[in-house]
């Protein structure tokens, strides 16, 4: 990182601390918002969140390994989540896994070169009622068939 | 795309009539024991699987001399097959946030706090301006409905993709900006929840359950269901029927009545309390749907005669050794114990003693975890293993094995 | 951002206090807490004060139940499970460590239940647990051994883990990760975030993947790390162990050519004799020595010597520095802070590099003694330094650190050469078929062999602090310390208290400057009326709490001399001393050194004949002369916080 990143990335994450309070049970937030800016949440960030925090650097890393949502590498622009749990498991999750890895030339865990899309396996996303679900960043699609799943990430920034 | 429409849904309690702020305004008129009376007297106990009595809870905290008090709705709703709160939560917001200010009214707290699952961020923003018109029509905030020194509100929290954080005390650790893991007890919330502060957790269907007993009455809640399981309940029925979705049922619904209504044909087995729930093979279709019997939070899949059970243990069985917080013995390494064995059974090398052991290790789990997670992930793996013996090993590996 | 401002802000936010759930407190007062409770403990009934813990109540009635995750020194974690119990109309076995009595429960501690889930407990963690008990170095010593042994687990229910998951961590000159043989009991997290502030070691991930870790898996070296190894004393396995130098050390003895002599620190000889299954608490002094020269080391000296050493060189900065502020009205960094514990050292580096100058920069005695080996030492014997090999035997891993700091080649060459712990010079002594309680008692070696009470009691928390009061006060006072303080025992400044704090009034009357600090100082006139200020602090939490204190102006801010170590107890309680350490294990090897103290004729550093003949005939400028700056003095560094 460079002088001027970390200064800016320093600013952005006081002005969080500022917003959700120099308390530990406000590193949830602030890690989250941290991600969703960023798309991960790089090593300088999670020093600075423990500076301002009062805790321990491994603390907070520790804490981000522990969500699924909160990583410490950088993921592509748009997470694709496919729920892997039962009830999408048994609608047809195979095929959509199938058709989604050919399209993108990736597997799931996986990031394509250009950086637009990591694939990523979730467990139950509360929607099996209407299963296959993928969820893009916060976006819920159900019901997906292959065919809708191409679709779908053609239609995506 | 999903459907966020509020949707023409029926039932006798939950999705009975009710207008925003009924309820609130009812408490406000009544006495802080007024309210627990009608509660004790509705029998209503926690949606959320584990079925302990709400208002023994909530007398506990209100009890409690301490000046912070928190009132925690647990959105957390991971278990999987289960998303009656999401219906909830998109389509009747009204009753699960007029049911935490009566909470916060009822025990003397001040601040509630909604934590939501990360999977369902997209709730958030309908949820905030849902409770910013709440504040506008002074259902929340200082002095609601002009009650002097009654002041609530209610901040969203985040999840992040954890399903252990259902669990109270895991859940309460995130909230304080820790890894979810659950703490040990004694102490419970009720007396050092949140911060160390005297802490209700309810379930999102609790609360809402609580709406309507307040409004109507604790007689009338318990009119419905059994003797041991008044009122009624949201079931989410998913799998292999034709019109899955979330179903309002009185307790003491049989298996096969639920079946009929949703319409699942040459059902197979039904999981009842999700992946940690219990599978119940044909021969209990006549069992009914009851804290005293096949109890769940709501979660019912339907498998058919097609469906492999062993594949849908497999898949059980990986989501609890991601999903174990990894704090203790028995579920860390446990869960990966089952797993293993699934393995051997795919692969038909599992031995009959093997088996057994492994079986006889899931009883273990089931009383020597820490927390709820590892108590109850070997229930489906017991469940399955000795309900479908014959499928899993008709011919060594089983019919759908090696 | 430079690393040095972000260190400094990150100073001034850090958090009082640990986030971690409390540590259950053992009652002390009964009639605070709401008096006793009757449970019935196997069908017996027995009272113990509300809020005991059902183990503790167990083990005050003679009931032994396994523990793995419990340890004395830190918070309750109830992670393992191993401890489970039976208690009457509860569905699930309970932790015993962690459930608090409150009301009259029935317990039961082994039923078929309950001996089930042990054995089922135990059979899951030796499945992860890779590589097998004979090529352990814990073997015969590790917790997890024990337990399978005492349960008859012996058969491997759940298979065995046959590939190694990590990669073993050597990065650091003090302490090896091994992390396949960890069983996530957590004492290591609770040990370095909880008990010492550090904060190095976290569980990272989630599940089965769960294991535990530095700071986005860094290796040790790379991470804020003192060295301190009270991990290592807390690990039940062989995760966590000093890297361990006895090999070179053999080759070294096995070299004709070689000269090798070892130092021995005065906590290793007090606490040896538990790895000889001697109760802690018995001193082997002299039999150590002994056995020593057997191993085959040509010389073997008391680090005592250089601890008076010490204290005469600390002693003379601090009385510069007083002299300095009070009469010359510089500006000079007080309180001055010890700073022979390197543990401690390197966490002021990392934590608090703007105090750096407040470090007295005395080295430690181990250090001060490798610079006169292969000095004074070698010149007067004739030997060429390039042949000596410098070993010091140490309660401590982080000695291994500082000796590879480099700084430390005042004499031209590597100034010690291998810092050994007392664990690793007790399998050394086993190695050469030497039982050493049977060994015959000898000396050591001149001319480093005598050494005085003083330097002896360095070896626990306050120890380096009585010392130098027994030697500032008669410089000072022109009386002898037996008058002021009853036999030269400064029991405030004794004891396991997390902090002590002590004042010395001068008083009017100030005796003559004795000869050794004549030219620095012509009177004392000016500290007439002034009263000393002294604080002790052990275990790097408790150092974190004065240092926070100093840093918004509080009142350690007005000490004049502060005494800190990084082991809890102080060097006896140190990270490489014999495993286990609980504090009952602490109270004896401190009294062993004390009562050894107390036996000695010598019990003041500057009565000390050999340090006065190393002032007469090496070290001629005096105390914090030219020749002394050079080999026995010392500079920092300014780490910050900052992980790159």
């Amino acid at each position: 990182m460079l002088v001027f990143e970390k200064n800016a990335m320093t600013e952005e994450i006081e002005q969080l601390v500022a917003k959700y309070g120099n308390n530990r049970s406000s590193l949830l937030p602030i890690l989250q918002d941290v991600q969703r800016m960023h798309k991960h949440i790089p090593d300088f960030a999670q020093q600075e969140v423990a500076r301002l925090l009062g805790i321990h650097p491994v603390e907070v890393y520790s804490v981000i390994t522990f969500y699924s949502f909160l990583n410490t590498q950088p993921k592509g622009r748009n997470i694709v989540r496919l729920c892997q749990t039962i009830a999408c498991d048994l609608f047809g999750k195979k095929s959509v896994v199938k058709a989604v890895e050919r399209e993108l030339g990736i597997t799931f865990g996986e990031t394509t070169k250009d950086g637009k899309f990591t694939l990523e396996y979730v467990n139950c996303l509360g929607m099996c009622d209407q299963g296959p679900v993928l969820l893009i960043n916060e976006r819920v699609y159900s019901k997906v068939t292959p065919e809708k799943a191409i679709q779908i990430l053609g239609g995506v920034k | 795309m999903m459907n966020q429409e509020k949707k023409d849904r029926k039932g006798t309690v939950l999705f009975s009539k009710y207008a925003r702020g009924e309820a609130i305004k009812k408490a406000l008129s009544q006495t802080r024991e007024d309210i627990l009376f009608e509660l004790r007297e509705s029998k209503l106990k926690g949606r959320g699987g584990a079925g302990f009595p709400t208002a023994t809870k909530w007398t506990i905290v209100a009890a409690a001399t301490s000046k912070t008090k928190y009132v925690i709705c647990n959105a957390d709703e991971g278990e999987p097959g289960t998303f009656k709160d999401r219906v909830l939560l998109l389509e009747y917001p009204e009753l699960v946030l007029d049911g935490m200010v009566v909470a916060g009214y009822t025990i003397g707290a001040e601040n509630g706090i909604i934590y939501l699952r990360g999977e369902y961020e997209y709730m958030k923003k309908s949820l905030e301006d849902y409770l910013h018109e709440m504040r506008k029509d002074k259902l929340l905030g200082r002095e609601i409905l002009n009650k002097t020194n009654f002041n609530f509100d209610i901040t969203i929290r985040m999840g992040s993709g954890a399903y252990v954080c259902g669990e109270e005390t895991a859940l309460i650790e995130s909230l304080e900006g820790n890894r979810g893991e659950a703490r040990n007890r004694p102490p419970y919330p009720v007396s050092t929840g949140l911060l160390g502060a005297p802490t209700v957790v309810n379930n999102v269907e609790t609360l809402a359950s609580i709406s309507h007993i307040v409004t109507k009455g604790g007689l009338w809640f318990k009119k419905y269901g059994t003797d041991k399981s008044t009122g009624s309940k949201l079931f989410s029925v998913s799998g292999d029927c034709e019109k899955p979705g979330v179903y309002e049922l009185p307790w003491g619904t049989r298996i096969s009545e639920m079946l009929e209504i949703v319409g699942a044909k040459n059902t197979k087995a039904v999981q009842v309390g999700g992946a940690s729930g219990t599978c119940i093979p044909k021969s209990g279709f006549n069992r009914i749907l009851a804290y005293e019997d096949a109890a769940t939070g709501g979660s019912i899949m339907i498998f058919n005669e097609s469906r492999n059970m062993l594949h849908v243990l497999k898949n059980f069985m990986e989501f609890f050794v991601e999903e174990s917080c990894g704090q203790c013995t028995p579920c860390r390494i446990g869960n990966v114990k089952l797993l293993e064995g699934i393995e051997l059974l795919e692969q038909g090398k599992c031995t009959f003693s093997y088996l057994n052991q492994l079986k006889e290790l899931g009883k273990t789990m089931q009383i020597a975890s820490k927390c709820g997670l590892g108590q109850s992930s070997p229930n489906s793996f017991i469940s399955i293993l000795d309900n479908f013996k014959e499928e899993i090993f008709d011919g060594n590996g089983g019919t759908y094995g090696k | 951002m430079a690393t040095e401002e972000l260190m400094e802000s990150k100073n001034k936010l850090r958090a009082p206090v640990s986030q971690k759930p409390l540590k259950i407190e053992k009652p002390t007062d009964l009639t605070t807490i709401g008096g006793t409770v009757s449970v019935e403990i196997n069908e017996k009934k027995v009272v113990v004060p509300l809020g005991t813990t059902i183990l503790e109540a167990c083990k005050q009635n003679g009931i032994s139940i396994p523990t793995l995750c419990h340890h004395e020194d830190l918070c309750v974690a109830g992670v393992c499970r191993i401890c489970v119990v039976e208690i009457e109309g509860m569905r699930t076995l309970q932790a015993s460590c962690a459930f608090p009595i409150t009301s009259p429960i029935k317990i039961k501690t082994s039923t078929p239940m309950v001996r089930k889930a042990r054995r089922h407990i135990i059979d899951l963690m030796l499945s992860e647990h890779y590589g097998e008990c004979y090529s352990c170095f814990r073997n015969g010593k590790c917790e997890l051994q024990a337990l399978a042994k005492e349960y008859g687990v012996d058969n491997l229910t759940f298979g065995h883990i046959d590939k190694p998951k990590y990669e073993i961590d050597n990065s650091s000159f003090s302490v090896v990760r091994d992390m396949n043989k960890c069983v996530l009991c957590k004492r290591c997290v609770r040990t370095c975030i909880d008990l010492q502030e550090v904060g190095v070691l976290e569980a990272i991930d989630r599940g089965s993947k769960t294991h535990i870790s530095t700071f986005m898996n860094k290796p040790l070296a790379d991470v804020i790390c003192i060295n301190c190894g009270q991990c290592i004393n807390r690990c039940p396995t062989s995760a966590l162990r000093a890297n361990d130098p006895s090999d070179r050390i053999w080759a070294a003895i096995d070299d004709p050519k070689k000269h090798v002599v070892i130092q021995t620190a005065p906590s290793p000889r007090a606490a040896i004799g538990e790895e000889f299954g001697l109760p802690a608490g018995t001193s082997m002094t002299r039999e150590m020595n002994t056995a020593l020269r057997r191993i085959g080391f040509d010389k073997v000296f008391d680090t005592n010597f250089t601890a008076d050493l010490t204290i005469i060189e600390e002693g003379t900065e601090l009385i510069t520095r007083l002299y300095k502020a009070l009469v010359k009205k510089q500006d000079v960094a007080l309180p001055q802070f010890t700073s022979c514990s390197p543990g401690w050292v390197k966490f002021l580096e990392h934590y608090y590099p703007e105090y750096i100058e407040n470090l007295s920069t005395a080295k430690s005695p181990q250090q001060m003694f490798g610079a006169l080996i292969k000095t004074f030492y070698s010149e007067k014997n004739g030997i060429d330094p390039a042949d000596i090999i410098s070993v010091a035997v140490m309660p401590c891993s982080a000695k291994k650190f500082e000796c590879n700091r480099p700084e430390m080649h005042a004499s031209g060459f590597k100034d010690v050469d291998f810092g050994l712990t007392t664990r690793e010079l007790a399998r050394m002594i086993k190695e050469a078929g030497i039982n050493l309680p049977e060994m015959p008692k000898s000396d050591f070696d001149s001319p480093f062999g005598e050494a005085s009470g003083a330097g002896l009691i360095f070896g626990a928390t306050g120890g380096v602090m009585e010392a130098a009061i027994r030697s500032v006060v008669e410089f000072v006072l022109g009386k002898k310390t037996e008058d002021i303080f009853a036999n030269a025992n400064i029991i405030p400044l004794r004891g396991f208290e997390g902090i002590k704090y002590m004042e010395i009034p001068i008083g009017d009357h100030v005796g003559p400057v004795p000869a050794i600090l004549k030219h620095l100082i012509q009177d004392w006139n000016w500290l007439k009326g002034a009263t000393l200020k002294v604080a002790v602090a052990h275990g790097t939490a408790n150092a974190k709490k004065i240092m926070d204190d100093i840093k918004t102006g509080g009142k350690f801010s007005e000490c004049h001399f502060i005494e800190f170590m990084a082991c809890p107890g102080g060097c006896l309680g140190g990270g490489g001393q014999p495993i286990p350490t609980t504090p009952e294990i602490r109270q004896k090897r401190a009294q062993a050194i004390y009562s050894e103290d107390e036996s000695l004729e010598i019990r003041k550093s500057h009565d000390n004949p050999h340090v006065r003949r190393i002032y007469e005939e090496f070290l001629t400028e005096g105390p914090s002369g030219q020749l002394s700056h050079k080999l026995l003095h010392t500079h920092y560094v300014k780490r910050g916080s900052y992980i790159a």
